[in-house]
């Protein structure tokens, strides 16, 4: 009984799992930054985003499309860009009456609304692509490298270490109720709505004394070992001559990338 | 004997052999809700004594264990290596006495075994080079080297509890102090811890309901029940007592 959601690690040896981790962080970073600046409707330099994603993807190793697939989970997110449908001026495509309201779709919109989209997918598409190439434990070191707030490299950690224990215990949770939820035949079975209501509500109060309890008992185990509200670790990653050209490189395509859209836009 | 001055909390005495390590008096505890856990605890242990700590659920052994390295703070004196409980030798007394938790979920709490491993060393303060040989060392002690970059929530229970183990041997402790050790093994990891415990020096006061590992591994019991200490001897007559084992809820083996 092991759930790993958070193990999206594909263990290879590419140059892309190589690279020191904060190099990837940097890039994904700047990449995810560029998706946003690039202007809207720029199809072309989206397609060359999306082909450098590509061409990472296969220097990694993966299968072809593995982040492709991966990242159809962003569309019911982008659902929420919705509203640039309407609220973009432009030309008037068509107008949808919603009771006494009326939506006016504009051309403008339409493209914004879109370019979002693509936005959204090429950014995710470059953080799967992060995770499938370093393993989780080095890309909580980046952050910490990257001068990120300990506290929150330190909850990320946490979470890390913790989510499978708390995921095998809703497991636990349902079986035991699944074990008991037995019908008679002949009988209606299941009690009400609001039994059932109370019963997940004692659930959800189930599992979070038992983490309330749990985080007790890890924070006593840490001062145990010399815990004393400060957390330490070793650096492991030092960047060398070699991570910094690499960041440099890209940096500077990505500002070849912008210039280029935006030039021509 | 007049009583021994410390000059500097900041470096552990060290221990000779049969000298007092432990050593706790009237020691009583209730939690916050008033329970009573710990009710007039007097004990102590010298240097290179094995004790089981036995006694049903709840009769304060998990309690117990907390005040050894002032976790919990009840009433009374508790002098750990020589050196009074109080807030400033706390640090010291951390680094004396290794506790480690029932639950090896508890205990290992970092990403990787290495990070669990090197969390003791590291906030005792010692440099990168001291905290990898200590890492090293630890690991191959407990036979788990190579694990450096497992993942802890990827390991079997067996594992888990070796390597909870040897987060607390990098930490080079004078005294070990476990809490159910044997609890949810299979024959053969439980046979392999026995085989663990026995090659390690140190002492070792050690909670269990595995009256065959108690007999087989150390020489003193100390049963409790009710919050209280209700024997204390050498497990060969203790264990062998079957008024004395059933009167508090246990079983001769």
């Amino acid at each position: 009984m092991h759930s790993n959601i958070f193990d999206r690690y594909l263990h290879n040896n590419s140059s892309i799992h190589r690279l020191a981790p904060q190099v990837k962080v940097v890039i994904a970073i700047l990449f995810i930054f560029s998706n946003a600046l690039l202007p809207d409707g720029d199809w072309l330099s989206f397609a060359i985003s999306w082909a450098v994603i590509l061409l990472l993807n296969w220097l990694a190793r993966l299968n072809l499309g593995y982040t492709l697939k991966r990242s159809l989970i962003v569309l019911p997110f982008t659902l929420a860009a919705i509203t640039a449908l309407f609220s973009v001026p432009g030309k008037t495509l068509t107008i949808w009456q919603i009771g006494s309201l009326e939506l006016i779709l504009t051309d403008a919109g339409l493209i914004r609304f879109l370019s979002i989209i693509v936005r959204s997918w090429l950014s995710v598409q470059i953080a799967i692509l992060l995770v499938a190439t370093t393993k989780f434990p080095d890309l909580i070191h980046a952050l910490e490298h990257l001068r990120l707030p300990k506290m929150l490299v330190t909850v990320i950690a946490f979470l890390y270490r913790y989510m499978s224990v708390l995921t095998d215990e809703v497991i636990r949770l349902m079986r035991a109720r699944q074990a008991r939820s037995a019908v008679l035949p002949g009988r209606n079975g299941g009690g009400s709505l609001l039994w059932r209501a109370r019963t997940a509500g004692n659930m959800v109060g189930q599992l979070f004394l038992r983490s309330y309890e749990r985080s007790d008992r890890i924070y006593h185990a840490m001062l145990s070992r010399g815990y004393s509200g400060h957390l330490r670790t070793l650096n492991q990653h030092e960047l060398n001559i070699n991570d910094w050209l690499i960041i440099a490189l890209a940096f500077l395509l990505i500002a070849f990338l912008q210039l280029f859209a935006h030039s021509i836009g | 004997m007049p009583p021994i001055v410390h000059k500097s909390p900041t470096t552990p005495p060290s221990l000779a052999e049969n000298k007092t390590v432990i050593d706790i008096n009237n020691l009583g505890f209730s939690y916050p809700d008033g329970h009573i856990a710990l009710k007039d605890i007097s004990l102590s242990i010298q240097t290179g004594e094995k004790i089981a700590l036995v006694g049903p659920n709840g009769a304060g052994k998990s309690t117990l264990m907390l005040h050894l390295n002032g976790i919990l703070k009840g009433n009374g004196d508790l002098e750990i290596g020589l050196l009074p409980l109080n807030k400033e030798n706390l640090p010291v007394i951390r680094s004396l006495v290794g506790l480690v938790f029932q639950n090896p979920d508890d205990q290992l709490f970092s990403p990787t075994v290495f990070e669990d491993v090197a969390f003791g060393p590291l906030h005792m303060g010692l440099d990168e080079k001291e905290v990898i040989s200590r890492v090293e060392e630890a690991l191959a002690l407990v036979d788990m080297s190579g694990f450096n970059d497992r993942l802890s929530h990827h390991l079997s229970t067996g594992q888990k509890k070796r390597i909870a183990i040897a987060t607390v041997l990098s930490m080079h402790p004078q005294i070990l102090v476990l809490d159910e050790p044997s609890a949810g093994l299979d024959p053969r990891a439980r046979r392999g811890l026995i085989n663990l415990l026995l090659e390690l020096p140190m002492t070792m006061l050690v909670s269990t309901h595995d009256l065959r590992m108690a007999k087989e591994l150390f020489p003193r019991v100390i049963i409790m029940d009710e919050g209280q200490i209700v024997a204390d001897g050498e497990t060969a007559t203790l264990l062998e007592d079957e008024v004395l084992l059933e009167k508090h809820g246990l079983e001769k083996e």
